[in-house]
């Protein structure tokens, strides 16, 4: 149906004829086709409403809002001739509309105040978290003096799904890592005929450094994405609330379990990055310096002290207590909506990968101050 | 079919699970009607919505929306009908993330193309319609309390003047003051707007109340459609024992007092 048809003005008997479909469909062509109207100044005005076929209540409401405004400006409105089920309608709709709608608007801050406000929530948050470690610890103290309520079997139940099945990928990953290293110090070796002194390099970076690092990154995007998601779903939920009304503190049952899981499983999955990263240098030491298995091992056994694997497994525990306390805090914060989740997630994962390296430059700097 | 059919459902199979949960379900809605769907617990009320919406599809049997099949509908006949309708889910399925006025306006954001101003007066036009105050219109679901997040569904689902809603079990987890004006405020709607109403609910009164006609699920069909002053008289043991018990026959009497 084209505009014109929609709605008529005669100015001679000061009535507007209204026809068709004044639904939704045809909102926008009636909405203009009324503000370009030339209304009169005064008197009285009739809005026939007999030919039309179809009201639903965005047309009524552009007639309400129409005939109010028409009110407003001294002009006598009268509807004619509509069905009752329209009029119904346009009454119900009258009711409702209120005369003027005014949405508060959301204030926007200044630069400086939001840059302030931006730093409180930060501080809060700091906060918040120690509060939490603080929390954590007790719960953890007071769990050590009654061992029975200990909840092995959620123990169990993280290492097995935090290590034990992260182990093919953990492989893959340390192997590639292995490759990649020994491949470009391949080329640089050769050049110098130092194709020996690949083990020493290979077996100091892998086991210093390399393994601890990728192993946490990984587990820290698998692990700790999963832990935020998981707790923040639940307390959305309110299961966290229910545990707490049942006498079972989310710490006992939730929290605990999977920070001492991922305390015991990381050291574990950081050996087993180790052995594989290893074994990625030795094919390559093997492939490109035709360095061969013996040789290798033998170098290996008399030039890698075992300091160089013991201060790499020990960074481990302290990159799990970081994941893992990032990632239960983020999930306990998590706040009533879906998009919560999402942001809550987002942030454990990138604090834990931003915290592991900080801490581990930190590590570098002690050890090497230590003379280690 | 006939033109005031609305809704046909014919020889309706469901299996989810390992079990059929529809075993050859028959139902007609008409226009203009609000039929309530009651049934005990597991009865197959919700599958049912669910393929009535074609968020299901059944194993067999077929399932016509305003004289469309809506089984094998493509996208853009889908898309047409889904138009002409509004569903109130059960926990309201409100987005988290768009505060009250933005998830009203959201259909009529994706289906027309109105301006803001007018998108937005229209979509608190709705909000108020359902007895919301203004002020919530900006607040998220998760700020307001359960009584408001089923007005703010419902404003949802009637904001593109649909000829035909859906709502799953509406006034559960209300307290029976808002249950009622929720009860009052359909009833309303559907004398204004003409609505063609179905209304999955567990709650006695307000089938009562507002029910034209009654559907009882049970043993995976429809054991009967009728008015329920009718529907109560009815022999079936499953339907004696869901009417008969102390709620049922207080919810009988107190429509029996309103009506004198």
């Amino acid at each position: 149906m084209s505009k014109e048809n929609l709605v008529s003005y005669d100015a001679n008997t000061q009535q507007l004829s209204c026809q068709g479909d004044w639904d939704l469909q045809h909102f926008s062509s009636i909405h203009h086709a009324l503000e370009k109207m030339h209304w009169p100044n005064e008197g009285k005005l009739i809005i026939d409403g007999q030919s039309i076929n179809k009201l639903d209540s965005a047309g009524a409401s552009l007639l309400v809002h129409w005939k109010n405004t028409l009110k407003n400006k001294g002009i006598n409105v009268e509807l004619a001739h509509f069905s009752k089920d329209h009029e119904a309608l346009v009454n119900f709709i009258e009711k409702e509309l209120p005369k003027k709608i005014q949405l508060p608007k959301e204030k926007k801050l200044p630069r400086l105040a939001a840059i302030g406000k931006a730093t409180i929530q930060q501080y809060q948050e700091i906060k918040e978290y120690f509060a939490f470690i603080g929390l954590l610890t007790m719960d953890a103290l007071r769990l050590m003096r009654q061992t029975k309520t200990v909840r092995w079997s959620s123990l169990a139940a993280v290492i097995y799904r935090n290590g034990y099945n992260a182990l093919i990928i953990i492989a893959l990953l340390s192997l590639m890592v292995g490759i990649v290293i020994a491949y470009q110090m391949a080329v640089q070796l050769r050049n110098y005929g130092a194709n020996i002194y690949i083990v020493d390099f290979l077996g100091l970076s892998v086991l210093r450094e390399f393994a601890p690092l990728i192993t946490a990154i990984m587990v820290a995007g698998r692990t700790g994405s999963s832990y935020t998601a998981q707790l923040g779903l639940m307390k959305i939920n309110q299961e966290i609330d229910a545990l707490d009304t049942m006498g079972v503190t989310p710490s006992d049952i939730l929290i605990l379990p999977r920070i001492a899981g991922l305390f015991i499983a990381l050291p574990l999955l950081t050996i087993w990055a180790d052995i594989f990263g290893v074994f990625g240098g030795m094919i390559m030491a093997n492939n490109m310096l035709s360095i061969t298995w013996y040789d290798f091992l033998h170098r290996f056994e008399q030039v890698i002290p075992t300091r160089a694997l013991i201060i790499g497994l020990g960074k481990a525990p302290v990159f799990a207590l970081i994941i893992s306390s990032i990632s239960c805090f983020q999930g306990m914060r998590v706040e009533g909506s879906a998009e919560s989740v999402g942001k809550n997630t987002t942030k454990s994962v990138v604090l834990a990968i931003f915290f592991i390296i900080v801490v581990d430059a930190f590590f570098s700097v002690i050890f090497n101050k230590l003379k280690l | 079919m006939t033109t005031d059919t609305i809704i046909e459902i014919k020889n309706l199979k469901t299996y989810l699970g390992d079990a059929w949960i529809h075993k050859g379900l028959n139902l007609n809605i008409k226009k203009g009607e609000i039929l309530g769907i009651v049934g005990g617990s597991g009865s197959g009320k919700t599958t049912l919505l669910r393929a009535m919406l074609g968020l299901l599809k059944p194993s067999s049997g077929s399932i016509e929306v305003f004289g469309q099949d809506i089984v094998n509908a493509s996208y853009e006949k889908l898309l047409e009908i889904q138009r002409r309708w509004g569903v109130l889910f059960q926990g309201n399925a409100l987005f988290s993330s768009l505060t009250l006025l933005e998830n009203v306006a959201f259909p009529l954001c994706e289906h027309t193309t109105l301006d803001t101003q007018n998108l937005e007066e229209l979509a608190l036009l709705k909000i108020l319609m359902t007895g919301l105050p203004a002020d919530a219109a900006l607040k998220y679901p998760a700020e307001l309390s359960g009584g408001m997040q089923k007005r703010a569904g419902l404003a949802r689902a009637i904001v593109l003047d649909p000829e035909l809603i859906f709502l799953d079990e509406p006034t559960a987890g209300l307290d029976p003051n808002t249950a009622d004006g929720f009860d009052e405020l359909i009833l309303n709607l559907q004398s204004t707007m003409g609505l063609t109403i179905v209304i999955i609910t567990h709650d006695l009164d307000s089938l009562w109340k507002i029910a034209d006609r009654v559907a009882f699920l049970g043993e995976g069909i429809v054991l009967s459609v009728a008015a329920l002053p009718e529907l109560i008289k009815n022999p079936n043991p499953m339907i004696q024992h869901f009417f008969n018990g102390p709620r049922g026959r207080a919810a009988e009497e107190i429509h029996e007092k309103e009506k004198k």
